[in-house]
């Protein structure tokens, strides 16, 4: 019989599309239930899971992937210019032609490790940016940004005769247009997609031997692995999705930037993996969800609302509040991300995960129950242990 | 021949700025073993000094305008010249290197609350958990900045007598028509002032041989009865304080805005790489080659053959250099090998 626990697979697939096929209702409570943010929820997820995928488990730490989510930009809206105005190839030809640029790129900055790796990826990101503004321009279309006009050929969608529409066509899955909550269940089903990949990636021997290679790199190597095959695999993977949440965006807004290369926005994938919880299967989306929540109600604030909210206060209380806290609303967004992060880093490394662990931990020992820690369990194994059981693991997987 | 020293000259005073920046990184990454991603921040914060010394001084009251006699006009004059006539508006005028008085001592007490307050606790943390933290201090200090500051650039110029261009190319004997600006050059030869002075700091002085035995092997220095800590954390204050400097004196050739510590931050941190982690020498040397190498390749006849090579050169050097050479250009064996 099926055991019904969180080590089964087919169980925690079902858990997780449930929750998220039901997003739009559970989270209306919140005020995030319309189709803009849940877009949002679930196309970040796909590029903060990728991106967990290199930095949780090899720990490899990229500073470059928007590069990716770039290229799946540009890759789409060509698609939909030149094939169709369906998403299915646009989305295909973004996820495979980020992973063409992956190899290329992991390639050569897989050559080093450590901060040498950050910042040749580093290096690589700012080329591609600076290229896409400047000599790139017929391709990328510079600072406008590449859009869709209404002279594309689109050669697919004359061959089957779609009928055209006036002014400018708009994304659609055979028919079906790619707006508002259509948008986001099909954005929901790559997601649960991708959440599946990256499961099977996380429980088997290939994402136990990128693991051993976070703890010891020297070991895996010394007992004969060539350890740098799995690594460009574990990056080419990361960056197909990060060209899959890159088409994405293209298909619920059909226009594509430079700006989405640039190196803040490679800042902001590791930010939101980090305030998750990396390394862990759920922490990114927990990251995710977090940052383009708050960021989506603290961007919107203004003083108004702010004085409406401290009213119950005093009124030299309420102005000195309100004065205190507007910078942090608004335009001021990012300074209270900043210091959100900072205070992630120094308290909880873990990230929410961590926090969530501590917890469970802590109500489990007041209750009297037992605790199996994972850390101990599964997962996370530490430095010395960790190296000799997964290479007898991956050996006898190479014996048979 | 005039082409190519412009260029020259052009890539030395961009190189200067480089190479002041990644010798502050160098100094925090060779002592304390921190990866501070703030360290282009404090560059930022630097020029800030400079433009709130400058603000400071030209405080202004509204006085009745005596030139105009039509009508009551009325115009805005500093106190300063209100007070001391002649005087203050030639202190108005020096704003920028008056600021360096003010920047040294305030950005040696923000380089040492900032190591007391955050990068303490670090030491033992992962570089990539270091980069983070350091990441959002970064990002912390200059939305901070831009609170007070606004989004624009803010020109502060520098003294009149130094506004107009030196005529290079009479003084060597060569064509009349090449001029370069004087603070340009005044900045190369401020910030080869100040890498010498932080060289000659750590090579002729007892304290300098305590740190840099104390980079050698921290241990052996710490069992001989020597607060090496201490010095450390005096070394990031110094390491705050070049790049506080080199912020402020850089304002007049950029106006600061908020954002400009980042924008360095990127192609410090390619320079400390290429020059090799840890290494001095290797810093000040990349960051001036790299300015050299930018500035070259920006001439059209290069931008005709490559085009797009001016924006490209130090990240395609960069990934060239760590390919062929694994250490950067200088980097000592055993250093940020993992």
């Amino acid at each position: 019989m099926m055991k019904l626990t969180l080590k089964n697979n087919l169980f925690v697939m079902l858990i997780f599309s449930v929750v998220v096929l039901t997003a739009p209702i559970w989270l209306s409570p919140i005020g995030a239930n319309y189709p803009d943010l849940l877009q949002k929820f679930a196309i970040f997820g796909i590029f903060a899971i990728g991106f967990n995928i290199l930095f949780g488990l090899t720990g490899y730490l990229s500073f470059g992937h928007a590069t990716f989510l770039g290229i799946g930009s540009y890759s789409a809206v060509w698609c939909f210019k030149l094939f169709s105005m369906n998403v299915l190839p646009g989305i295909v030809m973004g996820t495979v032609i980020a992973g063409i640029f992956a190899f290329l790129i992991g390639y050569v900055s897989l050559r080093r490790s450590g901060i040498y790796f950050s910042i040749l990826t580093l290096a690589f990101a700012q080329m591609s940016y600076s290229l896409a503004y400047s000599v790139l321009t017929p391709i990328t279309n510079g600072e406008t940004g590449l859009q869709l006009s209404s002279e594309d050929p689109r050669y697919l969608d004359a061959l089957f005769s779609v009928e055209v529409t006036e002014g400018l066509p708009s994304t659609n899955l055979f028919g079906q247009l790619m707006s508002g909550y259509p948008g986001f269940y099909f954005c929901a089903t790559l997601l649960i997609i991708g959440f599946y990949i990256s499961l099977k990636i996380f429980r088997s021997p290939f994402g136990l031997k990128l693991r051993a290679i976070k703890s010891n790199q020297t070991r895996m190597r010394y007992t004969g692995f060539n350890t740098r095959p799995y690594l460009l695999t574990a990056f080419i993977i990361s960056g197909m999705y990060a060209g899959l949440a890159g088409s994405l965006m293209a298909v619920t807004d059909p226009l594509a930037g430079a700006e989405r290369m640039q190196w803040t926005a490679s800042g902001e994938v590791v930010l939101m993996t980090i305030l998750g919880g990396s390394g862990t299967l759920l922490g990114p989306l927990f990251g995710v969800t977090i940052i383009k929540y708050f960021e989506n109600i603290f961007s919107a604030m203004n003083t108004s609302t702010l004085n409406e909210f401290f009213s119950f206060l005093p009124e030299f209380l309420q102005s000195i509040m309100v004065s205190i806290s507007q910078h942090f609303v608004g335009e001021g967004w990012h300074l209270t991300l900043g210091a959100l992060f900072m205070l992630v880093v120094i308290f909880l490394p873990g990230g929410v995960m961590e926090g969530v662990t501590l917890i469970n931990k802590h109500v489990r020992l007041k209750l009297g129950l037992r605790y199996d820690d994972p850390s101990v369990a599964q997962s996370e194994p530490s430095g010395i242990e960790a190296a000799p059981a997964s290479l007898t693991d991956s050996q006898k997987e190479e014996k048979k | 021949m005039d082409v190519f020293l412009i260029q020259l000259l052009n890539g030395l005073d961009k190189g200067g700025a480089y190479a002041l920046i990644a010798l502050g990184l160098t100094l925090a990454f060779g002592t304390l073993g921190i990866v501070n991603f703030a360290h282009g921040a404090l560059f930022m914060l630097g020029a800030f000094c400079a433009v709130t010394v400058q603000q400071i001084l030209t405080m202004s009251v509204k006085v009745r305008d005596e030139s105009i006699t039509f009508f009551e006009a009325y115009k805005e004059q500093p106190y300063l010249e209100i007070w001391w006539g002649d005087t203050g508006t030639a202190i108005i005028d020096y704003a920028v290197p008056i600021s360096i008085l003010f920047v040294i001592p305030i950005m040696l007490l923000i380089g040492l609350a900032l190591e007391r307050g955050l990068i303490k606790h670090f030491y033992k943390r992962s570089h990539a958990e270091q980069i983070l933290v350091t990441f959002g201090l970064a990002i912390v200090l200059q939305e901070i900045i831009r609170a007070f500051f606004g989004a624009n650039p803010i020109p502060t110029p520098a003294p009149d007598i130094v506004a107009g261009s030196a005529a290079i190319g009479s003084f060597l004997g060569l064509s009349d028509n090449l001029v370069y600006p004087w603070w340009r050059l005044i900045y190369l030869a401020f910030s080869s002032l100040v890498i010498f002075g932080v060289f000659a700091f750590l090579k002729f002085t007892t304290f300098g041989m305590v740190v840099r035995a104390g980079m050698a092997d921290r241990e052996t220095v710490g069992l001989l009865g020597i607060n090496v800590q201490r010095k450390f954390t005096i070394v990031f204050g110094l390491a705050a304080v070049v790049a506080g400097v080199a912020g402020a004196m850089y304002a007049p050739i950029l106006p600061p805005d908020y954002h400009m510590g980042m924008d360095f931050l990127v192609l410090s941190f390619v320079v400390v790489v290429v020059g090799g982690m840890g290494s001095l020498g290797g810093a000040v040397t990349a960051g001036f080659l790299l300015g050299i190498l930018q500035s070259f390749a920006s001439m059209n006849e290069f931008k005709a053959i490559f085009p797009g090579i001016d924006q490209i050169i130090i990240y395609l050097v960069a990934v060239i250099v760590l390919l062929v050479r694994p250490r950067g250009l200088m980097g000592r064996e055993g250093v940020m090998e993992d």
